[in-house]
C-alpha cells in the first residue's frame, strides 16, 4: 500500500476530499449531501491520509485526540438544539437568520450548525477507529 | 393558608438537612461543644411544633404545602393533625437530647462531625415522614429515614458487622419502601389524589374494593418491615452494631415506629375489616411474645433492650389492629411511655458502657456508689419500662387492659398475651435497673466513672417527662393523646385519661398480675435465660441465616444467568441473535398467514439488470471465496451495486451515503483483518458451513418475504406528502432527506450521533484495552445503521 506514487498524491487526495466534504455538508439543505455524507467523505479522507503519510503524522495534523472531535461534534448539536429555548420555542425548533453578503444571501440556520455538529461527530468517531486501527496493526 | 405558614412547616422538614450538610464545619469550629450547638435546630423545631398542640387538641388540622413538581401537579404537602403532632413532637424532642448526648457520647472520634450530620439529617427525614400529606412526599422520606439508617447503622465501618447489619437493614427496609412506593401509586390510582387527607375525605370505601388486598399486603409489607414485626424482625438486634444514640433514637423511638405510623396512618383507609384485625394483631402479639422471650435471653443490655423494642413495636401493631377507642388511646399512651423510657435506657446502657467499659449484665454489679445519677437514671427508665404509678406508662398499661376488658373469649386470649408480654418486659426492666448496681461492686475493663452533664441529661429528663407525663394525665390525654386517637380512628375522641390507682377495678389487679408475672420472671431470670438460650440453640435455622441465604442465593443466581448468557463465545452470540432475528421476521408472517403472493417480472433496462448481476456476482463471491480479502472486496462492490441501484431509482442521499459506507466498511474489515492477524483464508467445516449458511439463509428469505409483505400493501403517502409540502416552505430546505435529518426528526438524529460516538468510544477501548489485538465487531453497525436511517 505504502508505495511512492500513494504517499505523494495521498495529502493533495485528502486536502481535495477535506474540502469537498465541507462543500457536501453545507449544501445539503437544498442538494444531496448533509452532515454524515460530508463527515464519511472526511473521515475516508483522515483514514486514507493515515495509510499514506502514517499515523503519527495525521495525528499531529489533526493536533486534538479524533474522539474529542466527535464530543465537541455532539456537544455542538446540542447546543444548537438548546438555542431555541432563549427564544422561547421548544427543544429543536429551528432557527433562521438570512444574512446579506456582497449580494449573495447566506442563510444562517440552528439545523445548518446542528448538522455542522453531526459532521463533527461523524468524522470523529470514524477516524478515530481508523487511526486506533491503523496504529500499529496496519502495515507502516 | 398564608404562605409564611406553609414555608414554616416545610421548613421543619428540610432545616435538619440544612443543618446536616453543614454540621461537618460546625465541629470543626465548635469542637466537642458541637452537639450542644446543633441542638439548637430540634429544639426550636419542638418549641414551634409545641404552638400547635392547642389548636389540635381543639379539633383542628393544619395543612400546608410548598410546590413540588407543578407540571404534574405534585405538592409537596404536609399536615399537622394529632397523630402528626404527637410523632413530630416525640421525634424533635428525643432528638434534641440525642445530639447533645451524641457530642460527649462520641468526644473525640475522628468522624463525630459525619456523626453529626448524618442523624442531624435523620431527624429531618422523620420529621418529613410524619408530617407528609402527599403519599410520594410520605415515601420519599420513608426512604431518606432507611438511608440514613443504613448510614449510622454502619458508621463504624471498619467492623465487618457493621456493615452487614447495615445492608441487612436497608435491604430489608429498602423492600418494603418499594412496596410503600406500589401502595402510593394504587392509591393514588384509585382515588385520584396524592394527599392522604383527601383519600380519607374522599367518601370512597376503599375495603369493599376488589384492590383492597393489594394495597393492604403492600402497606402491611412495608410497616412490618420498618417496623421490624415477625418475621422480619430479624434485622433491628443486629441493627444495634450502631452507636448507642443511634440505637436510642433510630432503632427504638422514631425510625422503627415509622411502620407503626403508617398503619395508624393508614387506619382509616384500611382499618376495620377482619383481615386488618386478624394479621395485625396475629403478628403484633406473636412479636409482642417472641421479642419478649428473646430480651430475656440476652445478656447484652443493648440486645435487651433491642429485643423490648420488637416486642414494644409488636404491642403498638397490635392495638392499632384491635381498632377500638380504648385501643387507640392505648396506643398513642404507649407509644410515648415506649419513646421516652425507652430511649432513656438506651442512653443510660450507653453510659454504662462508657463509663465501666462492658454492657454484659452478668459482668456488672455494685454501681450505685460511683455511677449514683446513672442509676437514678436507670429507674427512672426501669419503672417505666414496669409501668408503676404514676407514670405514663401505667396508664398506657391500664388503658390497654381496658381495650380488652369486655370478656368474650377472644379478647381474654389477647389479653392474657398482653399480660405476660408485658410482664416478661417489665423483668427485663427490673433486671436493668437492678442488676448493674445493686450487689457487690465488680471489676470491669476499666474503674467504673459517672456520664457528664451531656450524656446525663437525655435519660434524666425523659424519666422525668414520664412522671409528669403521668402526674398530668388528663393534660396529657386532652391536649395529645386523645387528638392522636381521634386522627387513627378519623372520629373525634373525648379523653377520658385520668391516673387513678383503684383497688375495686379489675385493670388495678391486671396490672398486679403482670407485675406478678414480672417479679416471677425476674426471681427465676438466670435459669429462664439459661433455658431459652439452649432453646434457642436448638434449631440450626434463625431468620439471620435465611437472609444470608437468600443473599447468597441472589448473588449466585445471577452470577449463573450470566454465565448462561454471558458465556463471551462471540460466534454463539451472533448465531443467537440471527436465529431470533429469523425467527421473528418469519414466524409472524408464517403464523398471522401474512405470506406475500410473488410479484410479476419488473420491467427493467437492460443497465438495471446489469446492476443487480453485478450485485449477486458479488453476494456469490462473498459465499465461495476461500480469501477473506477477495470476501470483503467483493461485498464491497456488491454493495456499491445497491448503491447504484438506490441512484438509479432516484435516492441520491441514500446512494451516497451508501458509497460512502461501503468503502469505509471495506477499508475498516481490510485493517481489522490485518490487526486481527488473520489466517489469508478462512476453512471451516462442513457442519458450520451448513449450519451459517442455513440461519443465513432463513434471515434473508426473511426480510425479503417481509419487503414484499410491505410493498403490497396500499403506500401509504401522508407523510411523504406532508415532508415534500412543508420542507422548503417551514424548514427553508429543498433536500427533504436533510430536512428530516437535522430538523423535523432532530432529535432522533442527536440521539444517533450520540450513539455513533458511545460505540466509537467504546471500539477504541476495545482496541486500547487488551495487548493482544481485539476484534472490534461495531464499526459497520454504527454507520450502516445510520444510512438505512436516512431512507424515510
Amino acid at each position: 500500500m505504502n508505495t511512492l506514487i500513494f504517499r505523494t498524491i495521498g495529502p493533495f487526495l485528502v486536502a481535495i476530499m477535506l474540502v469537498f466534504s465541507v462543500f457536501v455538508t453545507l449544501r445539503g439543505h437544498n442538494e444531496p449531501g448533509g452532515g454524515f455524507i460530508g463527515g464519511l467523505i472526511a473521515a475516508s479522507a483522515i483514514a486514507i491520509y493515515g495509510m499514506s503519510s502514517g499515523v503519527a503524522t495525521v495525528r499531529r495534523a489533526l493536533r486534538v485526540n479524533p474522539i474529542a472531535i466527535a464530543g465537541a461534534g455532539a456537544a455542538l448539536s446540542g447546543i444548537a438544539g438548546f438555542a431555541s429555548l432563549a427564544f422561547e420555542a421548544p427543544f429543536m425548533t429551528g432557527l433562521w437568520a438570512i444574512a446579506e453578503i456582497g449580494g449573495y444571501e447566506i442563510n444562517v440556520s440552528s439545523p445548518m450548525v446542528f448538522d455542522i455538529g453531526v459532521y463533527l461527530v461523524v468524522l470523529g468517531t470514524i477516524s478515530a477507529v481508523a487511526l486506533a486501527l491503523e496504529d500499529d496493526g496496519g502495515e507502516d | 393558608m398564608d404562605l409564611s405558614l406553609d414555608i414554616a412547616i416545610a421548613m421543619v422538614a428540610i432545616v435538619p438537612f440544612l443543618a446536616a450538610a453543614v454540621a461537618p464545619f460546625i465541629h470543626r469550629v465548635a469542637g466537642a461543644a458541637t452537639g450542644w450547638v446543633l441542638a439548637i435546630v430540634p429544639a426550636t423545631i419542638f418549641v414551634f411544633l409545641w404552638g400547635f398542640v392547642g389548636p389540635v387538641s381543639e379539633g383542628r388540622f393544619v395543612s400546608a404545602g410548598i410546590d413540588w413538581v407543578p407540571s404534574y401537579g405534585l405538592t409537596l404537602s404536609f399536615f399537622v393533625d394529632g397523630l402528626a403532632l404527637m410523632f413530630a413532637l416525640a421525634i424533635s424532642g428525643i432528638g434534641t437530647f440525642i445530639l447533645i448526648y451524641s457530642g460527649s457520647y462520641l468526644k473525640g472520634h475522628p468522624h463525630q462531625g459525619r456523626f453529626l450530620a448524618f442523624i442531624t439529617a435523620f431527624m429531618g427525614a422523620m420529621l418529613g415522614l410524619v408530617l407528609s400529606d402527599n403519599v410520594l412526599g410520605l415515601f420519599l422520606f420513608w426512604e431518606l429515614t432507611s438511608v440514613t439508617s443504613f448510614l449510622l447503622i454502619g458508621f463504624d465501618h471498619g467492623r465487618e458487622k457493621a456493615r452487614r447489619a447495615a445492608i441487612q437493614a436497608i435491604v430489608v427496609t429498602g423492600a418494603g419502601g418499594l412496596a410503600l412506593l406500589l401502595a402510593a401509586l394504587l392509591l393514588n390510582r384509585l382515588f385520584g389524589v396524592w394527599d392522604i387527607s383527601a383519600m380519607i375525605g374522599s367518601g370512597l370505601d376503599l375495603r369493599g374494593h376488589g384492590a383492597y388486598g393489594l394495597v393492604l399486603g403492600l402497606v402491611l409489607l412495608a410497616a412490618f418491615t420498618k417496623s421490624a414485626q415477625f418475621p422480619f424482625h430479624f434485622w433491628l438486634p443486629n441493627a444495634m452494631e450502631a452507636p448507642t444514640p443511634v440505637s436510642a433514637f433510630l432503632h427504638s423511638a422514631t425510625m422503627v415506629q415509622g411502620g407503626v405510623y403508617l398503619l395508624a396512618r393508614t387506619t382509616p383507609l384500611l382499618g376495620g375489616t377482619d383481615a386488618w384485625f386478624v394479621i395485625l394483631v396475629t403478628f403484633g402479639g406473636f412479636t409482642l411474645i417472641w421479642g419478649a422471650l428473646a430480651a430475656i435471653r440476652q445478656t447484652d443490655m443493648k440486645q435487651m433492650l433491642a429485643q423490648t423494642t420488637l416486642a414494644s413495636l409488636g404491642l403498638l401493631v397490635l392495638l392499632i389492629g384491635l381498632g377500638t377507642e380504648a385501643a387507640f388511646l392505648a396506643m398513642a399512651l404507649y407509644f410515648i411511655a415506649h419513646a421516652l423510657y425507652k430511649a432513656g435506657l438506651f442512653l443510660t446502657v450507653g453510659i454504662i458502657d462508657h463509663g465501666t467499659g462492658t454492657k454484659d449484665i452478668t459482668r456488672l454489679g455494685g454501681l450505685r456508689d460511683p455511677m449514683t445519677a446513672t442509676f437514678m437514671a436507670a429507674i427512672l427508665g426501669g419503672l417505666g419500662m414496669i409501668g408503676l404509678p404514676p407514670l405514663v406508662s401505667y396508664i398506657a398499661k391500664e388503658e390497654m387492659y381496658l381495650a380488652l376488658a369486655s370478656g368474650d373469649p377472644l379478647s381474654l386470649a389477647i389479653l392474657l398475651v398482653l399480660v405476660v408480654g408485658n410482664g416478661l418486659l417489665a423483668a427485663v426492666g427490673l433486671a436493668i435497673m437492678i442488676r448493674p448496681f445493686m450487689g457487690p461492686l465488680r471489676e470491669t475493663p476499666h474503674p467504673p466513672h459517672e456520664g457528664d452533664v451531656a450524656s446525663l441529661s437525655g435519660p434524666l429528663v425523659f424519666g422525668t417527662i414520664g412522671v409528669l407525663g403521668g402526674i398530668a394525665a388528663v393534660w396529657l390525654g386532652e391536649s395529645l393523646v386523645a387528638p392522636a386517637a381521634s386522627s387513627i380512628a378519623n372520629v373525634a375522641y373525648e379523653s377520658h385519661i385520668k391516673l387513678i390507682v383503684d383497688p375495686r377495678s379489675v385493670l388495678f389487679w391486671l396490672s398486679i398480675l403482670t407485675w406478678a408475672v414480672a417479679g416471677l420472671a425476674y426471681w427465676r431470670l438466670d435459669a429462664l435465660r439459661a433455658g431459652l438460650q439452649r432453646l434457642a440453640a436448638a434449631p440450626r435455622w434463625s431468620f439471620d441465616q435465611g437472609f444470608d441465604a437468600v443473599m447468597f442465593g441472589l448473588v449466585r443466581g445471577a452470577a449463573a444467568l450470566t454465565r448462561l448468557l454471558h458465556h463471551g463465545r462471540l460466534e454463539l452470540y451472533l448465531v443467537v441473535f440471527f436465529i431470533a432475528l429469523a425467527v421473528a421476521l418469519l414466524a409472524p408472517l408464517y403464523l398471522l398467514d401474512g405470506l406475500p403472493a410473488l410479484p410479476p417480472m419488473p420491467d427493467l433496462t437492460f443497465y438495471e439488470w446489469g446492476v443487480m448481476a453485478v450485485a449477486v456476482a458479488g453476494v456469490v463471491t462473498v459465499v465461495v471465496a476461500r480469501r477473506r480479502l477477495f470476501a470483503i472486496l467483493a461485498l464491497g462492490i456488491q454493495g456499491l451495486a445497491i448503491a447504484l441501484l438506490f441512484m438509479l431509482f432516484g435516492a441520491p442521499d441514500l446512494a451516497f451515503t451508501q458509497f460512502m459506507v461501503e468503502i469505509l466498511s471495506v477499508v475498516i474489515l481490510t485493517l481489522v483483518m490485518t490487526r486481527l492477524r488473520l489466517d489469508h483464508e478462512d476453512p471451516r467445516p462442513l457442519e458450520d458451513f451448513a449450519r451459517d449458511g442455513m440461519i443465513a439463509l432463513l434471515c434473508g428469505v426473511g426480510v425479503t418475504l417481509l419487503m414484499l409483505r410491505v410493498v403490497s400493501l396500499p403506500f401509504e403517502d401522508r407523510l411523504s406528502a406532508f415532508f415534500a409540502t412543508y420542507s422548503a416552505e417551514i424548514a427553508h430546505g429543498r433536500n427533504i432527506v436533510n430536512v428530516i435529518l437535522v430538523d423535523f426528526r432532530g432529535l432522533d438524529t442527536l440521539g444517533e450521533i450520540s450513539v455513533v460516538m458511545a460505540a466509537g468510544i467504546a471500539i477504541l477501548a476495545l482496541i486500547r484495552s487488551q495487548k493482544r489485538p481485539a476484534p472490534p465487531e461495531q464499526p459497520l453497525v454504527a454507520p450502516s445503521g445510520d444510512a438505512s436511517r436516512s431512507a424515510p
